[in-house]
């Protein structure tokens, strides 16, 4: 009798490459951006990031308006902290203003991008874990952003997009509890994040599924130009607060969380980290708050106040000409970059010394994060592109603008 | 012989209509319970005149309806007749497995014995796990009828999850077997009535006098055993952390995704179905099942002598109650579960079956031969 052999060749099944388009609307692309993705089984081998959903057309939107009709545009760029894009474009044309504003607006400016700042690492790191499967965990993150939520809007009004910064200035001083309100909160974030540690930072199957997952290395981080806690997750120690230090950021003792692998758990310590020494920030900036005005005196930029308007010619003039023409910008071109929730958000503009900009183009941190993302993906498994996005935390108005 | 038929027939839809109605109930304790831990309000928009009692109106009133008024969707190049079988599938292994586990001892009604256990096959946990085997069937016809490429991948994830986890539990039971020396569950559930003084051995004489208080359940006889059963227990039911198939922050909704309306809702309810029939499961093998510490056929008589008679009645209204109770608490745990852990990733649920459960049960399995051996020779 003989029997054909058969070699089976276990490695070499007959296998089919899939390739399976994982968004723009699906449950893990929120921010509306789309992967392209060959997979081997559930491998990921090649990942192909699409994005431009959201394109508003920014850029030209603020070319149509007056420099100061472009705060309420960078409201809507990273929405998680929409206080610091105010900050940043606000300090840019101060920069080609060659103005400085007085200490007390800066100080606020510190507190509020603070602010922004828990806000937005609360923001990420409860949606990536309740994506993760941890909702209750999430939920609290959102609790304690929920609070940090309820100052701003006593602060600013509103709730998003706050439009507080002024070119020169700010819409109006603190509210008379600020200081009180702000320490209350504060309070019971610290115990919210103390229960989302206990819950979450040292639970295993969350340690599984964040260590050693997205692992960009030092070097690669830094050729692809990555900024923020992506950034110092990998190890380099780039904060635009500490490097080039802004406002009074200098005057405060803060520290850098710094990351040693680049995965995606150091990238989750490091906002969280980032959260307690942001607060450390706002609580001794309300300390050393000096009293005095949050405008700058230049009758060029500032308006005037509602008194001269009604009641004088040049002073309804005066405001005439600021809200019709625009506050007139020395012409020339900047770049100013302030450390945002993702990392550096930096704004080139060009003024040609009209009352409207030139040019204005925002550098988005999650934008360069996302021409990384193949790198932090490609071959590892389908189910971590949901904790490796979450920590990149992409916001759709930033990243496409 | 009819009164036998009817009787049987009583007792079925009994556990039927307790096994669906309490899958139905533990949506809304999923719905509350979760918003109870997470500091929301939770379901409480629906409400008759005004009666929203707790969201209770939400989740089994409207909801059901809602599910059942949508548009039931079949993707146009699926297979109609397996998508239409498949949530079938999915919920009747569900609801049968129940017809083994014992809800309380005997009722003695005039001149008739009333075992309460709806069928009492002798073979009772053989019987349960080839109903449960069948549970993959459902998720994975259905994952490939709908021609999705998520579900696709869910289905994948879902039949091999489910078949290694079935291994981790069929060993995890092995150790009871051993113990109480039967397939079947009704005795298993009796075996547990005893006091762990009555099976130790005269040589363990420090044993008896500190533990040997403690009835003879499996949770004292076989600690490790009931960690494993309720791991792959809760693997078996595809919950999280374990709720890869389904994984909807990378799947959608997984083998699920091209389900709508009434089929959905019966995937929904055989998901809690099984949570039913885990919880009853881990009562019945390591709780005592219907067995209330000290409560015999005629009352209590507690190790230290002391003892209170009871009307036969009242005895089998403790047995049903304490099951109820037990049953209640395990569905309460997992629930519990479910919205405190992440998820797994694929990878990692295979390695926890086959490189942690696997080993452990079989070292279980191991110990629990040579003492049970021993015991033997050493009466």
């Amino acid at each position: 009798m003989s029997v054909p052999e058969t070699k089976i060749d276990t490695k070499n099944l007959p296998a089919e490459i899939m390739e399976l388009q994982m968004g723009p609307s699906h449950p893990a692309t929120h921010g509306t951006i789309k992967f392209n993705l060959r997979l081997e089984g559930e491998k990921v081998l090649d990942c192909d990031v699409e994005v431009g959903y959201l394109h508003r057309g920014f850029a030209k939107s603020c070319e149509q308006v007056t420099w100061t009709q472009v705060i309420p545009y960078t409201d809507r760029l990273n929405y998680a902290s929409p206080l610091i894009n105010n900050v940043g474009y606000a300090m840019a044309v101060e920069k080609l203003i060659g103005a400085e504003t007085p200490p007390r607006c800066q100080y606020i400016r510190v507190i509020v991008s603070e602010l922004s700042r828990i806000f937005d690492h609360l923001t990420c790191c409860g949606m990536a874990s309740s994506e993760l499967g941890a909702i209750t965990a999430g939920f609290y993150m959102i609790e304690a952003r929920e609070m940090i939520m309820r100052i701003i809007e006593n602060l600013t009004g509103a709730r998003l997009t706050v439009t507080y910064v002024r070119i020169g200035g700010l819409k109006h001083d603190l509210p008379q509890d600020f200081a009180d309100s702000v320490n209350r909160t504060f309070k019971i974030i610290r115990k919210l994040l103390d229960d989302c540690d206990r819950l979450l930072s040292r639970n295993r199957i969350f340690i599984d599924r964040m260590s050693n997952i997205g692992v960009i290395s030092k070097e690669k981080a830094i050729s692809y130009s990555l900024t923020g806690p992506i950034l110092r997750a990998s190890g380099v120690n780039y904060d635009v607060r500490k490097t080039n230090p802004y406002l009074v950021y200098d005057q405060f003792d803060f520290d850098v969380p710094l990351g040693t692998k680049g995965d995606n758990y150091d990238r989750f310590v490091c906002r969280i980290q980032e959260i307690e020494q942001s607060m450390k920030i706002v609580e001794q900036a309300l300390k050393s708050l000096p009293v005095g005005p949050v405008w700058i005196e230049d009758p060029r930029f500032v308006l005037p106040d509602k008194e001269k308007v009604y009641n004088s010619i040049e002073g309804l003039m005066h405001h005439f000409k600021i809200i019709m023409e625009g506050i007139h910008v020395p012409p020339g071109e900047t770049y100013f970059a302030v450390e945002g929730g993702n990392g550096e958000l930096g704004f080139y503009l060009v003024s040609d010394g009209a009352g409207r900009p030139y040019r204005v183009r925002v550098r988005p941190p999650c934008f360069i994060a996302m021409g990384a993302f193949h790198e932090m993906i490609e071959g590892y498994l389908l189910a971590d592109i949901v904790p490796t996005f979450g920590m990149i935390n992409m916001i759709g108005g930033e990243c496409d603008r | 012989m009819i009164v036998d038929i009817g009787i049987v027939a009583i007792k079925a839809f009994l556990v039927l209509f307790m096994v669906l109605n309490l899958a139905g109930l533990l949506g809304w304790v999923e719905r509350k319970g979760s918003a109870l831990i997470q500091d929301r309000i939770g379901a409480n928009r629906a409400s008759i005149f005004g009666f929203a009692g707790m969201g209770l109106v939400n989740t089994l009133i409207a909801d059901p309806l809602k599910f059942l008024t949508k548009e039931d969707f079949v993707p146009p190049s699926g297979d109609r007749f397996l998508h239409t079988l498949a949530p079938c599938l999915a919920l009747f292994p569900a609801l049968v497995t129940f017809a083994v586990i014992p809800f309380g001892d005997v009722l003695y009604l005039g001149d008739r014995v009333i075992n309460l256990q709806v069928a009492n096959l002798n073979v009772g946990i053989l019987y349960i796990f080839a109903m449960g085997s069948l549970g993959v069937y459902g998720l994975v016809i259905g994952a490939w009828a709908s021609n999705n490429k998520f579900s696709l991948l869910g289905g994948v994830r879902g039949s091999a999850q489910m078949i290694s986890y079935e291994v981790a539990l069929g060993l995890s039971v092995i150790g009871i077997l051993m113990v109480y020396g039967t397939l079947e569950l009704q005795e298993i559930a009796r075996g547990q009535g005893a006091l762990l003084r009555e099976l130790l051995p005269e040589s363990a004489g420090f044993l008896r006098a500190t533990v040997g208080w403690l009835p003879a359940w499996g949770i004292f006889l076989q600690p490790v055993a009931f960690l494993l059963f309720f791991t792959a227990a809760v693997a078996e039911t595809k919950r999280i952390p374990f709720d890869l198939p389904e994984a909807e922050s990378e799947l959608v909704a997984g083998s699920h995704v091209e389900y709508s309306g009434g089929k959905f809702l019966m995937f929904f309810a055989g998901e809690f179905a099984e949570i039913v029939t885990a919880a009853g499961l881990m009562t019945t093998l390591f709780f005592g099942g219907w067995q209330v510490p000290y409560l015999m056929r005629d009352g209590f008589h507690f190790p230290w002598g002391a003892s209170i008679l009871l009307p036969h009645v009242a005895v089998v209204l403790l047995q049903v109650g304490a099951f109820t109770f037990k049953v209640l608490f395990f569905c309460w745990l997992q629930i519990l579960l479910r919205w405190t852990v992440p998820r797994f990733r694929y990878d990692q649920v295979m390695r926890l079956g086959w490189k942690m459960l696997l080993p452990v049960a079989l070292v279980n399995v191991m110990i629990t031969a040579l003492v049970v051996l021993y015991m033997q020779h050493n009466p």
